[in-house]
């Protein structure tokens, strides 16, 4: 099931894109977001297959060593939609000066004592993207999120301007096929595997969709990776986009 | 305070230093905390404690950097002959040419050395011998272990490697499934008049296994084995007692003169034998390896390899994990060791109580039985690879380190 995961999604949009009951929604989960076996359960398994995905992005894109241990040093990196850090402590052990930016302060609060706990430098900020200062990020990840933006074209248009000359973008999101509504929506909230009230099934984007509205954004889109699930393998990267897939992104050239 | 490391290992055993080793080579740092003074593990004088190092094996410890050091000290196993009570219609499992050795047989006492002298030279390693754990701790952020003398060692993973009475896993109440064999298993060094020719020995009696492993001449050209020898709970006190020269003359009579006569016994020493298996091997920022994950009946010489691969696997999962930005202690990642050794371990533990079993049962007819299974092995070739395969280890889903 694919992400499902992200009860955080967390918006961190322009004031008037986001959903007020969606922000509620999420700050109640925020304290349950670091327990693996919690509410984020998903996310957690989720986690080392985006990962894997990021990592290879990384030094393909960097053209680095995949067996460097700190692959970022040297770099910024923006997570939009951090919740309570779950990628951000990662990056930051991966060597980059990370920001991240959740629109609910419950999850910024969270991320702030987890990242503390771990001994980790991470630049937490609560609110919109709108409200950072000027700056730019080499790298800039937004994971299950865009599916909860109502404007996403101006979201994505917010995101890209976030990005430095020669950056790397990356996007996840659950697809809008027959199968993410029976699995995401139906299926894993009747059973609770995902929180209920986590995904609007209308909202997800497909694969072309998002090309499009990244190329409204002087963005090109990488080749689109599924995350699947199966009961032998679990969650992986997978040529199947049905569920949910995750993309690069670089300026157009 | 000490500084905090990737991994705290409790037990700097054979599993416990090769993990520690192994791990150093991916850049992952550690805590080692032994109980035990490496002075005492490394005296002079063979006790016949002896390990079987699987080709698998071996090549993690080609890939650690302790192969050159240890090859010296290798007794290669050319052939493996498993008997019924030396009746007619023996298995020998002999390696076609290009299949290379059946692996490798060492004092442990040279393990250790080897061991103990590449981690002296590893900054990645902090050994802290003769050391009491007084605490346990794993948390939200990572763990610590207390030491008697106030110490205390700070890292993300804690790591059970103490053997089968881990009171690392009592503690976090990981539950053992076990079965007591009610046996106990004498082992000593053998000094004998004829070379062993590399042919490690596994012959069954009703009353256990009696296994000969070969062992590289010592210094003055000296034959040598070590014994492994199993007898019921009740009959080992006795064993244990007797005098040098009627042991002797036990170990000549259960050998049939098959490496001529045994003329010398070294110290013996002995330890119960049970199957153990826990279904779980990993807690929140706690990992079991080796026999404290699960004892195995030494008969086929399993054991350390087992754990070694452990070791393997836990090092590959945590490495990758790493190289992804999560930490050791990741709940994930445990989940993924867990997945992966689980099977195995259950798959060649059985095999092996099966096996036990088989050859534990007294009588002319069981005896008959025995000796047809035999033939068939002999004959049966896909299951004979397969005990091949087992004794030299490249059998699964075998971790990068354990391969050449």
């Amino acid at each position: 099931m694919v992400d499902a995961t992200q009860p955080a999604a967390s918006k961190s949009l322009p004031a008037a894109t986001i959903r007020a009951e969606e922000a509620a929604h999420f700050g109640k989960l925020a304290a349950e977001w670091w327990d693996p076996k919690g509410s984020s359960a998903m996310l957690h398994r989720l986690n080392p297959v985006r990962l894997g995905f990021i990592r290879d992005a990384i030094d393909r894109h960097w053209r680095l060593d995949g067996e460097c241990v700190r692959p970022l040093t040297g770099k910024t990196a923006l997570d939009v939609g951090c919740g309570a850090g779950l990628l951000c402590e990662p990056l930051a052990r991966l060597g980059a000066h990370v920001t991240g930016v959740d629109a609910a302060p419950e999850n910024i609060a969270a991320a702030q004592a987890h990242a503390a706990g771990s001994g980790l430098t991470i630049d937490y900020r609560a609110g919109e993207l709108s409200t950072l200062p000027a700056a730019t990020f080499d790298l800039v990840t937004c994971l299950e999120v865009i599916e909860h933006v109502a404007d996403k074209r101006a979201f994505i248009g917010e995101l890209a301007a976030r990005l430095a000359p020669g950056g790397l973008m990356i996007l996840s999101t659950p697809n809008r096929t027959p199968q993410s509504r029976l699995l995401l929506v139906d299926a894993a909230e009747t059973v609770g595997v995902i929180p209920r009230g986590t995904h609007h099934w209308d909202d997800f984007a497909t694969p072309d969709e998002l090309r499009e509205l990244l190329a409204g954004a002087g963005l090109a889109m990488g080749e689109p990776q599924g995350i699947a699930f199966s009961p032998t393998r679990g969650l992986h990267l997978s040529p199947d986009l049905s569920l949910n897939y995750i993309v690069t992104a670089v300026r157009s050239a | 305070m000490d500084d905090k490391r990737d991994l705290v290992i409790l037990g700097g055993g054979l599993v416990g230093m090769t993990l520690a080793l192994a791990a150093a080579s991916k850049g992952i740092s550690s805590h080692v905390v032994d109980r035990a003074d490496p002075a005492e593990l490394t005296a002079e004088g063979f006790d016949g404690r002896a390990s079987a190092i699987s080709t698998a094996s071996w090549n993690l410890f080609a890939n650690i950097g302790i192969a050159d050091a240890l090859e010296p000290f290798a007794c290669p196993i050319e052939r493996i002959a498993v008997s019924d009570q030396l009746k007619p219609g023996q298995i020998d499992f002999v390696p076609e040419p290009h299949e290379g050795s059946l692996g490798r047989m060492f004092e442990n006492r040279r393990l250790r050395l080897a061991l103990y002298e590449a981690a002296e030279r590893q900054p990645l390693i902090a050994f802290h011998p003769g050391a009491i754990v007084t605490r346990r701790e794993r948390g939200a952020h990572g763990v610590a272990a207390q030491l008697a003398d106030g110490r205390v060692l700070e890292g993300s993973l804690l790591v059970g490697a103490e053997g089968r009475r881990s009171p690392t896993r009592e503690e976090a109440g990981l539950q053992l499934a076990q079965w007591d064999y009610r046996h106990r298993a004498i082992i000593s060094g053998l000094t004998h008049s004829a070379p062993h020719e590399g042919t490690a020995w596994e012959i069954f009696y009703p009353a256990g296994p009696f296994a000969l492993l070969p062992m590289l001449d010592d210094e003055a050209g000296n034959h040598r084995s070590a014994l492994v020898w199993t007898v019921a709970e009740k009959d080992a006190a006795g064993t244990l007692k007797l005098s040098d020269r009627a042991f002797l003359a036990e170990a000549n009579k259960r050998m049939g003169g098959l490496l001529g006569t045994v003329t010398a016994a070294g110290p013996r020493s002995s330890y119960p034998l049970s199957f153990q298996h826990t279904a779980r091997i990993v807690a929140d920022r706690l990992a079991l390896v080796g026999d404290a994950a699960h004892g195995i009946h030494p008969i086929a010489g399993q054991g350390l390899n087992l754990g070694l691969r452990d070791v393997g696997a836990l090092v590959e999962v945590i490495a990758d994990g790493m190289r992804l930005g999560l930490e050791p202690g990741d709940a994930q990642l445990l989940a993924r060791y867990e997945r992966w050794r689980s099977l195995d371990s259950m798959s060649v533990a059985l095999a092996t109580d099966g096996l036990t079993w088989l050859f534990g049962v007294p009588g002319k007819t069981a005896s008959a039985v025995r000796r047809l299974g035999m033939g068939g092995v002999q004959r049966l070739s896909p299951l004979k690879h397969w005990f091949m395969d087992e004794a030299r280890g490249v059998s699964g889903a075998l971790p990068e380190l354990l391969k050449d």
